[in-house]
């Protein structure tokens, strides 16, 4: 990774532009040409430095509904569990954290009754209470990173 | 260039809904990428840049750019941050939580008392997780006596991880 790189990593979270020629426009703010900023990109998506490029959607303006829920899973259960939650297609990501709530994902869904719906399925087939966390404000979902 | 771009109202929905199913997975990496886009959807350029103004404008686009994998640029730990806020404060202690730089999501989420009584969550990222619990340090005592009690949960495991997407 060099200058360049870091440049675009730093000045490329977002502004985009949405141009005829945006690969063109957004190399002239970043010091470098069109060609060498689409190498680029590709070089770093393909090296995992970026994991994707292009627009970040928000899903529930787009209609969708979403929660972050945790669960407590005795750990001699941990990993049956973990297969049960993950079999949801509903269940975007899943984390194991150091908490006594040990069990962290996101369930999306089109609606928010769904959302209800699966997080009460989860607990029937785990036998575990599932507390559902949704969003009640949006501080920053970031363009922070600065390498 | 000249082309209408007076449609109805369930072709807008119809034309927008397959816009996102042709870039969630990204923008093509081609110099003219929305002209690209427009071939591929059978419409015309101008339609696609409206489309997306406009989706940009009333925010089911957040923002257009590259997402860094915070993992392989060296931030390999991340702690989700969580502090009890009185109500009357969280609107102020969220702002200056989620402007912190190494913050990548800020929400204010509901309390589920006594075992959950956390209001304000925030990914804390780092090298290290000595950086991650000293920045959380540094924040809750920019915080003061707004953060009645705070906690940290690292993530030791990723269990599943497919992000979001629409069906198509």
């Amino acid at each position: 990774m060099d200058d360049v790189d870091r440049r675009i990593i730093n000045q490329l979270q977002g502004d985009f532009p949405i141009s005829e020629r945006p690969f063109l426009d957004a190399a002239t703010r970043l010091d470098t040409t069109e060609s060498e900023l689409i190498t680029r990109l590709r070089c770093m998506l393909d090296d995992g430095l970026l994991s994707r490029f292009g627009p970040l959607f928000h899903a529930e303006r787009m209609g969708g509904a979403l929660s972050l829920c945790a669960m407590q899973v005795p750990e001699k259960r941990f990993g049956h569990v973990a297969r049960l939650v993950n079999s949801f297609p509903e269940v975007a990501h899943n984390y194991q954290r150091e908490h006594a709530f040990n069990m962290w994902f996101v369930l999306a869904t089109e609606t928010a009754e769904q959302l209800h719906k699966v997080s009460r399925q989860i607990e029937i087939v785990t036998g575990i209470e599932v507390l559902s966390l949704p969003k009640e404000n949006e501080f920053y979902v970031g363009v922070n990173l600065q390498v | 260039m000249s082309e209408s771009i007076c449609k109805s109202e369930p072709d807008i929905k119809e034309l927008d809904r397959r816009l996102v199913l042709a870039t969630q997975s990204g923008l093509p990496l081609h110099a003219r990428p929305y002209h690209w886009l427009a071939t591929q959807l059978g419409v015309g350029p101008e339609t696609v840049m409206q489309r997306l103004r406009a989706m940009c404008q009333d925010g089911r686009i957040r923002r257009i750019g590259v997402l860094p994998n915070h993992y392989r640029l060296g931030y390999v730990a991340n702690g989700m941050a969580v502090w009890d806020i009185d109500d009357t404060e969280v609107m102020r202690a969220g702002a200056l939580v989620g402007g912190m730089a190494s913050v990548s999501h800020c929400y204010r989420r509901p309390r589920h008392p006594p075992d959950w009584p956390y209001n304000l969550f925030a990914m804390v990222h780092g090298h290290s997780r000595g950086e991650v619990l000293g920045e959380i340090r540094r924040i809750t005592e920019l915080l003061g006596a707004q953060g009645r009690a705070h906690d940290v949960l690292f993530s030791t495991r990723i269990l599943k991880k497919t992000g979001l997407r629409i069906e198509g």
